[in-house]
């Protein structure tokens, strides 16, 4: 089960994909749908149980032209912060 | 009384309502229980059998049958489109005013296509997720004499994740045999990092790919088509020409169910447990097949091997018992054929904890999807296999 939850306007905290409980490629899917959803410059953090997501997702950050701010490991799941570029 | 509605004349709806049949005759013949399916058209449809439409060889006519004659005579059928549930009063309403109560309710509702979601799918883009799309893609590999064929995936998931590379390994083929391969280019467009989902199946198709000189794109997620260029437009930048493009339309879940608050908006895929098949922690409410957000395939084999589990779970509620025995729970069984072009095959067999380990391609798996399709309307919706 996915849900996603969206700051208010102009907040600093980037919006959470929270794919805890979804396997590949259900967190990447999340990620491109919520960057579609984005404006430029948004900053998006997905939350992961999957261990391909530490993988595919900074691959596919890479090929689509956005920034990678970080991957970070939590208890029990990988936060992966993504800014969008274009 | 137990009412027993199962909404869908699916491979899941059909087979679940047929087992559940015999596991509660007594109940039906005492008038205890009662089983009764809800389908939108009254024809039971084999969609597996579309892609051998745009293939050849095979006739829309014969993949379908009307419900009637695939149920056991036991259970009521009902042609109506449903256009919400009531989970308060527990009562299923349907187009035309007229509601059913349940007591116990199965969500066998499969996905549906949304190709108008993308501009331009329907004018430049042929698939073959409907009998009558897999014919017009039939005909437009007729006329093909040679150019750029460019094979995608606008959306996932999506119905039988093998099928679009079925679809380019037998277009190549195919080609081959009309001696137009030299005059082709054939692009397969993945929106992950690899050819498949699984990662034991992509290993096997990529050197296949590689073998039949087809261009694997990973990272390709379909955001545009533009007509008058004849390219096809990634989410990630790039860009393919096409002569002839073929495209897995985006899927969807069914919209009523969104709108009656069980599954979440946009996909409208069912928030379904991975064992026991309830839908949000409801203890009367099931899912199988195409309908759940499980990570599974969205295929016919899936609501096969789905269904025994829930008629065993619904059986066990009406029966006063707990669910017991090897469909006690659902572990993720899935099994299907997997076209390698050349009449020849492999097989994908895997659950939640073994991925699959196809076999080397040979005659015989293809043979073996060949008579599974021609056999299916008295095996699998009977529960005989």
């Amino acid at each position: 089960m996915l849900d996603t939850t969206t700051p208010p306007t102009g907040a600093a905290t980037p919006r959470t994909i929270d794919a805890r409980g979804s396997y590949c490629p259900g967190p990447l899917m999340e990620l491109i749908r919520a960057i579609r959803e984005s404006q430029v410059g948004d900053t998006l953090a997905v939350l992961s149980s999957d261990n391909g997501s530490r993988s595919d997702i900074p691959k596919w950050v890479e090929k689509a032209g956005h920034r990678l701010i970080g991957v970070t490991a939590r208890d029990g799941y990988d936060e992966i912060v993504v800014e969008k570029l274009r | 009384m137990n009412r027993i509605l199962v909404l869908g004349g699916g491979v899941g709806g059909t087979l679940t309502a047929n087992l559940l049949a015999r596991k509660l005759g007594r109940q039906l013949k005492a008038g205890t229980a009662a089983i009764t399916v809800v389908d939108t058209t009254g024809e039971h449809v084999y969609q597996p059998g579309f892609m051998y439409i745009a293939m050849g060889g095979e006739r829309a006519a014969n993949l379908h049958r009307p419900e009637r004659g695939l149920l056991d005579k036991r259970v009521n059928l009902v042609v109506g489109t449903v256009t919400g549930i009531d989970e308060k009063t527990r009562v299923v309403e349907l187009a035309d005013g007229s509601a059913l109560r349940y007591d116990q309710l199965v969500l066998a509702t499969g996905s549906r296509i949304v190709p108008e979601s993308i501009e331009h799918f329907a004018t430049e883009a042929y698939h073959f997720y409907s009998a009558e799309a897999a014919g017009d893609l039939r005909a437009a590999l007729d006329r093909f004499k040679g150019g750029r064929i460019v094979v995608g995936i606008a959306g996932m998931p999506y119905k039988c994740p093998p099928a679009p590379l079925e679809v380019s390994f037998l277009i190549e083929s195919e080609l081959r045999d009309r001696g137009l391969r030299d005059k082709t280019t054939i692009d397969f467009c993945s929106p992950i990092g690899r050819a498949f989902t699984i990662e034991s199946v992509s290993e096997m198709a990529t050197p296949i790919l590689a073998e039949k000189g087809i261009e694997l794109h990973t990272f390709f997620n379909v955001e545009a088509i533009d007509p008058e260029r004849k390219v096809v437009l990634s989410l990630e930048g790039e860009e393919l020409p096409y002569d002839l493009l073929i495209l897995v339309p985006p899927h969807k879940g069914q919209q009523f169910l969104m709108d009656s608050g069980l599954a979440p908006a946009p996909g409208g895929w069912l928030p379904t447990d991975r064992e026991t098949l309830r839908v949000g922690g409801r203890p009367d409410v099931y899912a199988l097949g195409d309908a759940t957000d499980l990570p599974l395939s969205k295929a016919g084999s899936t609501a096969h091997f789905e269904a025994p589990v829930v008629t065993e779970q619904i059986a066990a509620a009406v029966l006063g018992r707990e669910p017991a025995g090897k469909h006690a729970e659902y572990h993720g069984k899935v099994m299907c054929f997997f076209e390698i072009g050349d009449g020849k095959g492999t097989l994908l067999q895997f659950d939640y904890t073994h991925p699959p380990k196809p076999p080397r391609p040979n005659r015989l798996w293809h043979l073996g999807k060949i008579v599974f399709n021609k056999t299916y309307w008295h095996t699998v919706p009977k529960g005989r296999i």
